[in-house]
């Protein structure tokens, strides 16, 4: 099953320049995975010691996967997938 | 390296944060796509609500980022405060920041201030402070 992910500017530069790719899974994890192999790099910059990594957020629709099931939140047919970047300081 | 902002958006980040002191402001200012002139304050509720820290709701910030997109503007600034010390960035904001196209801005709000707006590029853990142009 093939789902929209929409990359921030920041990754842009790995997906050729792409604002919005596809791709394929059934979790978080495995859409990733799958990104990776098309798109190498992109991973390293979403995950870290197998957890979201900390500078990104990852929505599936409006909800962020960190208050899902992290990496394993299911993908149905139809869902998108949004990568910001997060904002925090001191 | 330069930030480009139009009076009235500074003067506006400079009011909020006094507004939220001594709770850090944050929140992003935005410019026409591609443009380099930032112009449209959207304050942001910080998430941490304390003096030393800030974070964007994530919830509020896709919306936020969602509008931008329908709005064909892009993130140009990202601003917070300081309440209690110099508008330089601290550890925390140097090791967090992840983009360096965005120009971060921090005003403080400490009584003891020297300059009370910087703007810096963080690139891979260096700063690098950039001069503010200030337009109508």
């Amino acid at each position: 099953m093939s789902v929209s992910v929409i990359v921030p500017t920041l990754l842009r530069p790995l997906t050729d320049g792409q604002k919005q790719v596809q791709a394929q899974g059934g979790t978080v994890r495995h859409i990733i995975e799958h990104l990776d192999s098309r798109y190498p790099g992109i991973k390293a910059r979403l995950v870290k010691d197998d957890q979201v990594h900390r500078f990104v957020n990852i929505y599936v629709n409006d909800d962020d996967i960190r208050f899902a099931d992290g990496l394993a939140t299911p993908i149905r047919p139809g869902d998108q997938l949004t990568v910001l970047p997060a904002v925090a300081g001191g | 390296m330069v930030l480009r902002i139009t009076a009235q958006a500074l003067e506006q980040v400079r009011h909020l944060a006094q507004a939220a002191h001594p709770i850090e402001a944050c929140g992003l200012i935005a410019a026409a796509s591609g443009e380099p002139l930032a112009h449209r304050v959207v304050p942001m509720r910080n998430q941490a609500a304390s003096p030393t820290w800030f974070s964007f709701d994530p919830r509020e910030q896709l919306q936020v980022w969602r509008e931008l997109d329908q709005r064909e503007e892009d993130c140009r600034v990202i601003y917070h405060s300081h309440t209690a010390s110099e508008a330089w960035p601290s550890r925390e904001d140097i090791a967090l920041a992840s983009d360096p196209q965005v120009h971060y801005l921090i005003v403080s709000t400490w009584g003891e201030v020297r300059h009370a707006a910087r703007s810096f590029r963080i690139i891979d853990g260096r700063v690098f402070e950039e001069p503010l142009c200030v337009q109508p």
